[in-house]
């Protein structure tokens, strides 16, 4: 990848990850940890990977997402209103009664989302039956399926994974957030994961494990995903809940966060302001 | 428009069969119809699709929860899937794919639940179903029918392809008597007068149809006058055709294969009481049992689906 192509990426981040940070202060609450943990990704999935066109979302060619962990809505509706798929306005309504970004995601009422995710386990399936649909079609087109580590706790994840595997569906790119901790605790201490990337690699996929927080290693995966021949793929982000800001990372319950009090209204003034510079920093940088 | 059958006592074609070839042939017009499986193809006959439209068969596996999220998934590309499993398999252990994956999200998925009640036969009480209408009536949106034989089973799949949304058919694997004849046509949501009567209003559905048909045949014998509506879309439910039957009756009376907490008898309960009509009312299904083995015949008799056991029923009310 270019060094400014790069940049833009890592700018794309810093836009995303801001967003979030003001949407979910405005809101007074919200899934930070696992938002935060895929930042990277979105910004390489809508900068560089992904096939659409914000001003025509239904565009019958166009690659697909679906965001199993459908939690994280918040860190997708920054990364749609960031290309345009709406207004950046829309940000501050997340969970208004009414709203069009309602805290899990909702094909019915966001443009980009194409399809309801929230009951952990079920968006696998979907996208598996999308992958299916894509090739009866004769369709080039991909399915991102986006899935959360303690989201693998569903046995339907493995029924659905089974299945990509089964039918070599590799334009189901199966992405697996592995930020090692869910609402009750960490994943190991939850439900022992072991070692996901050997059970997904047992189960039929190539899998390889990249770092999370690095736009350029994510997306050489995804390149590296799509040279695949006739294999399911599977690629295991090495994550942190909360990346991205020191606070919000070191703190303990940081599934959903409330902020209701100096020390975390602080910590996200002093986050926002950083990523406030990044953006500033890295624009310039583009443009020389 | 329908036209009764000549002869109740034959039987049609095994259902399953006429699923599979209803399905074929709408695969013949319409290149978006699938049909899928979880390891049930040798049961169903959807291995029979298999064969003849490898391309549109996709073979899920014992996995029914993935499986409807599959045809969720199909529908978003714009596909119309039709599963098969048996119906305990294909509502109560996807519930929850079907409310939101399926429903919720307004994506469509046709369903066809096999072997209903007592139709369970050898396969026992861990395979019956006495609550998939009671389940399916719950999603918002859904279309609920239970197939009275193999003309309405091939009128509803055919019927099903042409809406949106979800819907659901449940039917015996089977042959099953015939109460229609070839080519009779319906309408989703509206009951079918097959007996005009004067004392009793008999509400039946499914397989129970012609057994209803002959308990009032009997009846009529024996100087009473009964008449007989096939209830075959139990969601959305003729309501308006139960309360102008209902007037100067002397009973109204449910007859299903099914439980009587949800299913046809609830949901005519529901306009009886709604609707203020002032006629006695009683529902004829299980009453909180589970299934058990047995052949289908015995089955019948042990839960009192039997015209003979309706009869008696009625009887207490003349």
């Amino acid at each position: 990848m270019e060094k400014s192509e790069l940049q833009q990426l890592k700018v794309l981040s810093a836009r995303i990850r801001l967003d979030v940070l003001e949407m979910l202060e405005k809101r007074g609450y919200g899934h930070i940890g696992g938002s935060l943990s895929i930042v990277e990704l979105m910004s390489v999935l809508y900068g560089k990977q992904l096939k659409y066109d914000p001003q025509n979302p239904n565009w019958e060619d166009r690659d697909m997402v679906v965001l199993s962990k459908g939690h994280a809505g918040p860190v997708w509706y920054s990364a749609l209103a960031e290309k345009n798929f709406f207004d950046k306005g829309w940000l501050s309504t997340l969970n208004d009664g009414g709203t069009r970004l309602p805290s899990h995601p909702d094909r019915l009422k966001t443009p980009g989302v194409d399809m309801t995710t929230g009951s952990l386990g079920q968006g696998t399936s979907a996208a598996a039956g999308i992958a299916t649909g894509f090739r009866m079609k004769g369709s080039d087109q991909y399915v991102y399926l986006i899935v959360g580590d303690g989201e693998l706790n569903e046995g339907q994840c493995w029924e659905a994974f089974q299945y990509i595997a089964h039918y070599r569906l590799n334009h189901c790119i199966v992405i697996i957030d592995e930020n090692k901790k869910q609402l009750d605790g960490t994943t190991m201490e939850i439900m022992n994961p072991f070692s996901i990337a050997d059970k997904m690699k047992a189960f039929g996929f190539h899998t390889e494990t990249v770092k999370g927080d690095d736009e350029e290693a994510i997306n050489e995966a995804i390149c590296r995903a799509k040279e695949v021949g006739n294999q399911a793929v599977c690629i295991v982000l090495d994550t942190v809940k909360g990346a991205g800001v020191p606070y919000f990372e070191q703190l303990a319950g940081n599934h959903s966060v409330k902020f209701n009090n100096e020390e975390i209204l602080e910590a996200n003034h002093e986050a926002m302001k950083t990523l406030q510079k990044v953006i500033e920093g890295g624009e310039k940088e583009c443009l020389n | 428009m329908f036209k009764l059958a000549e002869n109740r006592q034959e039987k049609g074609r095994e259902l399953r069969y006429c699923v599979v070839e209803t399905l074929q042939e709408l695969m013949d017009s319409d290149d978006k119809v699938v049909a899928m499986e979880a390891d049930l193809g040798g049961a169903s006959g959807f291995t029979k699709i298999q064969q003849s439209n490898p391309d549109r068969f996709v073979q899920c596996g014992i996995a029914e929860a993935n499986m409807i999220g599959v045809a969720a998934g199909l529908s978003v590309t714009g596909f119309k899937p039709f599963v098969h499993t048996f119906g305990p398999f294909a509502t109560r252990r996807v519930f929850d794919q079907l409310y939101l994956s399926g429903a919720y999200a307004e994506n469509t998925i046709n369903i066809y639940g096999s072997d209903p009640g007592f139709a369970v036969g050898a396969n026992g009480g861990t395979h019956t179903t006495w609550e998939d209408v009671a389940l399916m009536r719950e999603i918002p949106g859904a279309v609920v029918c239970d197939a009275a034989d193999d003309v309405q089973m091939e009128w509803i799949l055919k019927e099903f392809a042409a809406m949106d949304g979800i819907h659901y058919v449940r039917g015996n694997r089977k042959d099953v008597r015939n109460v229609y004849q070839k080519g009779s046509g319906f309408t989703i949501g509206k009951g079918n007068v097959l007996k005009e009567g004067e004392e009793i209003l008999l509400v039946a559905s499914g397989q129970l149809v012609s057994e209803a048909m002959d308990c009032a045949e009997q009846l009529e014998r024996e100087g009473h006058s009964i008449e007989v509506i096939d209830m075959f879309t139990i969601k959305p439910l003729d309501t308006k055709l139960i309360k102008k039957e209902a007037e100067n009756k002397k009973l109204i009376i449910t007859f299903e294969n099914h439980s009587i907490y949800g299913g046809l008898g609830s949901a005519v309960a529901e306009v009886i009481a709604e609707e203020n009509i002032p006629v006695p009312f009683k529902r004829v299904g299980v009453n909180e049992r589970f299934g058990q083995v047995g052949t289908p015949e015995f089955l019948q008799e042990e839960f009192g689906l039997t015209a003979e056991h309706l009869k008696k029923e009625i009887e207490n009310y003349l």
